[in-house]
């Protein structure tokens, strides 16, 4: 599909370009304006008070670019179209609706390979009815040698998209887990089959059409492969990438078929992912190559493991934390993964409001790497009806633990760990903490002493003098220090 | 559409791509994965091409496929950002 649109072909150039049927420019000027609107859409995420507004320019740049689909296309079965529409709106639809916040890692990890998926499927529609796509040559029989090989690379992205993010779905979901499954040489293999399929699409796009279905199958293993390495802790990195992939896979379809809307929206998102992705790693101090190589988990769990000591600790009670915290003047709580898995939040708000009831001063305090993908405890705790002017980034909260009477932590662990400012040895050094060690009193929520948080390292916040450890479950706990707050 | 003009779009949207999304909050980044996911789905473009095209019955039921994934995702993307981002609320100022 092509069309006369404001950028003109040169005429040297459409002597051979494949005979198109010509749309009118208003086709590609629609197309252009979904573009902007997508961009509007993720402009609006600056700040929360213009962000649904952000949403509805996203809804209408999408009705317009299907709208104008259905219009300039000789629609065979409009019918038809619309059941396929009303099947996966409504499951999509009914997902949305029911999808528990906590869940939102996994939903994301779903929907990421669903997108590859669908760009697998358009790139094997198109391969069988080049035609349709306007991307035959003159010959009217061949495909373009140039739409071949954008073909290839879409198909290879979408592929590796929807194999990785079947396997980021079912660690994250639980049904894999989440520790690293380390082949023996991986990487050679894994950069083995990344060469091959690079040489097969070249090669495709010279000729030889069957290797199509061989970069189609070899994308899905190396997408498979590429995931099952990496541990749980380094999933909000790897979802950010595969939300990266998806974009370059719309993109790339976006090059096949000619089509300004894809390629606008596949460079937003794939920019968009990483950006995340590297926000990710930088917050754990890692570089994308060591986190893509996987394996984190496993080789620091070993050595956490050996290195546990018997350490005295303070075992503190609920109505300890509800005494301590009702006579201080300030109180940041520092969330994590652990306070999702416990589904603490709405107790967790219960608590701060009952605080501010005392005249505390009431802030929480997010590490970028909280939770299990970039912004999880945001919509955790703006769930649990926090106003969001209460939340704050590592950067801008580091600052006052030094004031703070109280860092209450719940269900997080690596990310006040002091270890990563002063243990060079450490497989977390370097990682940006919070000073929770600063503050005059730290609770510890955790279930037991016996876990390591995600990097497998001891962290000596728990025996330190000001640091009483509640050992319970996380959303308990908090139950019980409000009861004992309230009386 | 020459293939330069393509790319020039493609590496521009990039550039925009990277500042906008500098600019977004630390506090909506979930929002953003789950929004970028409802817009990549934009790929239905290519899939009703594809289920409207005459002449092969394969790429026709591939295409409808497609139709359906994008679809699954472009509603429960922008319905669940919907969702969460309703979340967000100010502390009310008595």
């Amino acid at each position: 599909m092509s069309f006369v649109g404001p950028i003109q072909t040169t005429p040297s150039m459409a002597d051979v370009m494949p005979i198109e049927h010509v749309v009118n420019p208003w086709v590609a000027f629609a197309y252009l304006a979904s573009g902007v609107l997508f961009i509007l859409a993720l402009r609006g995420l600056s700040s929360p008070a213009t962000s649904r507004r952000g949403n509805r320019f996203g809804m209408a740049g999408m009705l317009i670019a299907v709208i104008t689909t259905l219009v300039t296309h000789e629609i065979a079965s409009l019918p038809e179209i619309l059941v396929a529409i009303a099947i996966g709106g409504g499951i999509g639809f009914v997902i949305a609706r029911r999808i528990q916040m906590t869940a939102m890692p996994q939903l994301v990890a779903a929907f990421h390979s669903l997108v590859g998926l669908a760009a697998v499927l358009v790139g094997v529609a198109a391969y069988f009815n080049p035609g349709a796509f306007g991307i035959l040559d003159s010959s009217g029989l061949d495909i373009l040698k140039q739409s071949r090989i954008e073909m290839g690379l879409g198909v290879a992205i979408g592929a590796i998209t929807f194999s990785g993010s079947v396997i980021a779905f079912a660690k994250l979901n639980g049904n894999m887990s989440g520790a690293p499954i380390l082949l023996p040489a991986r990487h050679v293999i894994n950069l083995a089959v990344l060469a091959l399929i690079l040489v097969l699409v070249a090669v495709f796009g010279l000729d030889t059409p069957a290797l199509f279905w061989g970069i189609v199958i070899l994308s899905f293993a190396i997408g498979f492969l590429l995931i099952i390495p990496i541990g749980g802790a380094d999933m909000p990195v790897v979802v950010s990438m595969l939300n990266s992939y998806s974009g370059w896979a719309a993109a790339a379809m976006g090059f096949t078929l000619h089509n300004t809307a894809m390629i606008i929206t596949g460079a937003l998102v794939g920019s968009s992912g990483a950006i995340l992705s590297y926000i990710m790693c930088k917050a754990m101090n890692r570089s994308f190559i060591s986190v893509i190589a996987g394996g984190f988990g496993a080789e620091a769990g070993a050595g956490g493991a050996a290195a546990k000591t018997d350490r005295p600790w303070k075992r503190g009670s609920a109505e300890d934390a509800a005494f301590l915290m009702r006579e201080a003047e300030s109180v940041i709580i520092i969330p994590g993964y652990g306070m999702a898995v416990a589904q603490a939040q709405h107790v967790l708000r219960e608590m701060g409001d009952q605080l501010k009831k005392h005249g505390v001063n009431v802030k929480y305090a997010i590490h970028p790497v909280a939770g299990r993908m970039p912004g999880h405890m945001n919509v955790l705790l703006a769930e649990a009806n926090v106003p969001y002017d209460e939340v704050f980034e590592l950067e801008d909260i580091n600052g006052e633990f030094a004031q703070a009477d109280v860092a209450f932590i719940i269900g997080a662990n690596d990310v006040v760990n002091p270890a990563a400012k002063t243990d060079r040895s450490s497989p977390i050094y370097g990682m940006p903490v919070f000073d929770v060690d600063k503050a005059k009193t730290i609770f510890f929520i955790k279930r037991s002493m016996g876990g390591q948080g995600y990097a497998g390292v001891d962290n000596d916040v728990f025996y330190m003098d000001q640091t009483m450890m509640l050992l319970a479950d996380a959303k308990k706990m908090v139950e019980d220090i409000n009861k004992a707050l309230a009386d | 559409m020459d293939f330069i003009s393509i790319l020039s779009i493609f590496v521009m949207a990039c550039f925009v791509g990277y500042y906008v999304v500098w600019s977004v909050t630390p506090a909506l980044h979930t929002p953003l994965m789950a929004v970028t996911n409802a817009i990549s789905s934009v790929i239905i473009v290519g899939a009703l091409v594809a289920a409207a095209a005459a002449g092969s019955p394969t790429a026709k039921w591939l295409g409808l496929g497609a139709v359906v994934l994008a679809s699954v995702n472009i509603f429960g993307g922008f319905a669940v950002t919907e969702r969460m981002l309703a979340m967000y609320k100010k502390k009310d100022r008595k």
